[in-house]
């Protein structure tokens, strides 16, 4: 049994407005030296399979990630 | 400027060779990279109409005399004097590849397109509207399309705190690879708040707000909209445009304050081909020059080279012209909003648009070069070769349903079908009532809202286009679009006023193609005409084909009328058991091109119903008459699917059933799609004065029976229950797309 976790990030060329909006607020919460924040998601899978990488890669590829959008890195966990 | 020794990738950026000479006539040398790019953009099919423009041309040369017409078309979208004072503004633009690219962000921009180009009219947006079209139902792309797209326009519009008042949903193959989506948006102001994008005033101020630039969507009109589009090559994408709604809010309102106070000259919205677009048509309008800094833009990443910078299409931007002593104002409402603003370069008396980067110039042009001065073409068009053929293949052949059975089972397999059921899985996702405003919306025939909180003046949209019509017969099909939509909104009681429209074709380079343009806007020039509805702006949207198959010719047709008390508006579903039901207008044999052929027997040829335009001019005077002396209680128009499609909509709205009796074919009767007709109840106290209008105005008219009831019964044919008509109307979509 693998788990394997999938982090999932908007490209870099494209606008985040969800990161914006955490970066605009921190300012009020007394965090002012922050210039960048980019919001992603991760996903934790676990998969009983020899090619866990390949499938994961696979699933990210297909459900996970829109790749027009969104890049995606793949590893192992514990 | 470069060194303009090598070779330059004019090419690829999708110049073709003589463009690119007339680049460097104009110019006295070689373009700079900066400029090319620029002119790459700008000479785009998309930005330039250089295919479309000669033919759109009649729209204005045959445009019917009015005295409605504020701005006209040329301008970001036309203006319409609706009485009191008060001025809409309306338009509808397409965003089809994006949309297939990436469905939600491509759909959602378009919506904040659209807006933008509504607020840059001095109006403040209060609905929008849709025409969405997809492949075959059950396609495997079109979950994902669909889903995507809907959510889109309904993410978009909803966060904008704006109402979704109608639209359509059409799903045909030809669309499968290259689906359409044209969004419309209608904005309100007073006389005065228009706004014009105009740069005037030497030494005022260039100020850019909104959002910041990043790499969005780069060459998107060049590259993306303006050729085929090629599966293959990922590489040619630009990245896709994201869109924030909350940021387009706070710069409409922004904006809103900024023309309320006179605190600018001139305003224009950032769409395709972003800022080499916007500076080089505030310049060219405003007959001035302009040196614009960019190394004042305010980038997302720091490393944007002056070409990303200035064909960037990053959302939610719009570039003002201010006054020099007013910029300290701009700039404090501004901030007050939250939007960033900056002074990014000044108006010039020079007539040339000069670009600094890095404290050298990258640009030096001629603005109307770009923006008013590009290439037009009159490509070469040849009527089809499988036109007559297509013509000639009608649907008389087809078996048609005799008895009741077999009539009963093909209305039910019609109200079932993907064009013609329920859209209510689609209407769901959007808000349909927020600001209050909203008389009237999806499932009625027309949109109609209320324009300003302290009045009862209301406007009335529709927005109608049939792909097969236009197959079959270009010209008639763009005027069976607009009949359609000027029927909508007469059955609502509104006065049609003023026409948009979004052309959307396939390749300019293929003769068929674009003969089913020329026809088509020749269709549209001559029914405004006819109607006396002029066209107030609209968008073409070419290169909308799989390989070399092109999408099924598609004029879409928006109308906008008036109503001048909202209160006398006129539903489309019955409202009580025991009106009288009649119908207006004349039944013909008419079924080439209908939905029963495509339906029952997957049938396209022929030759579509014919465009009854006088016919549609006396009934939409009936409709408003009847409207104004409150005779009717429901209206509801025929289209697609013929009477029985009409009468089994009309009772679903509200539950009420309804018993008619035909004379003649009952297939006839009930499945023909001649147009100019309408179906309208009334109490059985005001059918004698109906009658008289009818006839006062030459109008056709029978009677049909009445509503009432749990089910849909013809006298010696059917008894359909409501329940079963609903079941089947209203599961399809969610069956196939939820």
């Amino acid at each position: 049994m693998a788990k394997v976790a999938v982090d999932v990030m908007l490209k870099p060329e494209i606008l985040d407005p969800q990161g914006q909006a955490i970066l605009r607020a921190l300012p009020g919460l007394g965090f002012d030296q922050v210039t960048a924040v980019r919001q992603g998601k991760h996903f934790e899978v676990d998969i009983d399979a020899a090619d866990a990488q390949a499938q994961v890669e696979k699933i990210a590829a297909t459900l996970l990630a829109n790749p027009v959008i969104e890049d995606f890195a793949v590893r192992f966990i514990d | 400027m470069n060194d303009g020794m090598s070779e330059q990738p004019y090419a690829e950026l999708g110049l073709k060779d003589d463009e690119y000479a007339r680049i460097c006539t104009i110019l006295g040398r070689k373009p700079s990279d900066t400029e090319l790019a620029m002119y790459s953009v700008m000479w785009s099919e998309h930005c330039s109409y250089k295919s479309s423009k000669v033919h759109l041309r009649q729209f204005g040369d045959k445009a019917p005399e009015t005295d409605v017409l504020l701005v006209g078309m040329g301008e970001n979208a036309g203006v319409v004097d609706v009485g009191d004072g008060l001025a809409v503004t309306f338009k509808v633009e397409s965003h089809n590849h994006p949309s297939y690219v990436e469905p939600y962000q491509g759909a959602a921009t378009g919506v904040g397109g659209i807006v933008r180009d509504i607020l840059t009219m001095g109006a403040r947006p209060i609905a929008v509207m849709d025409s969405l079209r997809f492949g075959e139902i059950d396609h495997p792309d079109s979950r994902r399309l669909v889903g995507g797209v809907v959510a889109g326009v309904g993410g978009y519009g909803n966060c904008l705190g704006l109402p979704n008042i109608g639209g359509e949903v059409v799903f045909d193959p030809s669309y499968a690879g290259n689906p359409l989506v044209n969004a419309l948006c209608l904005g309100v102001m007073r006389h005065e708040q228009i706004q014009l994008a105009r740069a005037e005033g030497v030494g005022n101020k260039v100020v850019l707000l909104g959002a910041k630039t990043g790499r969005d969507g780069i060459g998107g009109v060049s590259v993306l909209a303006s050729a085929t589009f090629d599966e293959e090559s990922p590489s040619k994408r630009p990245s896709v445009q994201v869109g924030d709604p909350f940021t387009e809010k706070v710069v409409i309102e922004c904006c809103l304050e900024l023309f309320e106070r006179g605190l600018v000259t001139g305003i224009q919205d950032l769409g395709g081909a972003g800022l080499s677009c916007a500076t080089s048509e505030t310049a060219s309008h405003g007959g001035s020059g302009m040196l614009v800094d960019l190394d004042l833009v305010p980038l997302r990443e720091p490393s944007m080279t002056p070409v990303e910078v200035i064909t960037s299409e990053s959302q939610e931007r719009m570039l003002a012209i201010v006054r020099p002593g007013d910029v300290d104002d701009v700039l404090g409402v501004c901030t007050r909003w939250g939007v960033l603003a900056t002074v990014i370069g000044e108006v010039t008396d020079t007539r040339r648009l000069q670009v600094r980067w890095h404290g050298e110039i990258v640009v030096d042009v001629p603005p109307a070069s770009l923006a008013d001065e590009g290439p037009v073409y009159d490509r070469p068009f040849a009527r089809p070769a499988d036109q007559d053929a297509l013509q000639a293949d009608t649907s008389a052949a087809l078996a048609r349903p005799k008895t009741g059975a077999e009539l009963a089972e093909t209305l039910l397999r019609l109200a079932g079908s993907p064009n013609l059921a329920s859209r209510k899985w689609v209407t769901e996702q959007y808000d349909r009532y927020v600001l209050g405003g909203t008389v009237l919306a999806m499932p009625h025939d027309s949109g109609v809202v209320r324009l300003v909180d302290d009045s009862d003046r209301g406007v009335a949209l529709s927005l109608d286009g049939n792909g097969r019509y236009a197959r079959l017969d270009p010209y008639a099909g763009a005027q069976l679009a607009l009949a359609e939509a000027y029927r909508n909104v007469s059955v609502s009681g509104a006065r049609p006023l003023a026409v948009t429209n979004c052309l959307n074709f396939g390749s300019p380079e293929d003769p068929d193609v674009m003969w089913q343009f020329a026809e088509a806007t020749r269709g549209l020039a001559d029914g405004c005409r006819d109607l006396g509805v002029p066209v107030t702006g609209g968008n073409v949207s070419f290169y909308n084909q799989t390989g070399a198959t092109a999408i099924l010719p598609t004029p879409v047709v928006g109308v906008l009328g008036v109503l001048d008390d909202v209160n006398l508006r006129v539903p489309s579903g019955f409202v009580r058991a025991g009106d009288v039901v009649m119908l207006l207008g004349e039944t013909y044999d008419e079924f080439d091109g209908s939905e029963w052929a495509w339906v029952t027997h997957g049938h396209l040829g022929g030759r579509p119903p014919l465009p009854r335009l006088p016919a549609e001019r006396q009934l939409s005077n009936v409709l408003q008459t009847a409207a104004d002396e409150r005779l009717i209680s429901c209206a509801h128009d025929l289209s697609d699917g013929g009477l029985g499609q009409t009468l089994v909509e009309a009772a679903l709205v509200s539950g009420i059933g309804v018993s008619v009796t035909l004379d003649g074919d009952p297939f006839v009767a009930l499945f023909s799609e001649s147009a100019a007709r309408a179906v309208v109840t009334c109490a059985d106290a005001d059918v004698d004065r109906l009658l008289e209008i009818v006839a006062d105005h030459d109008v056709a008219v029978t009677r049909l029976g009445r509503t009432g009831g749990d089910a849909f019964v013809v006298t010696g044919e059917f008894a359909l229950p409501l329940d079963t008509l609903r079941e089947t109307h209203e599961s399809t979509l969610p069956r196939h797309l939820s």
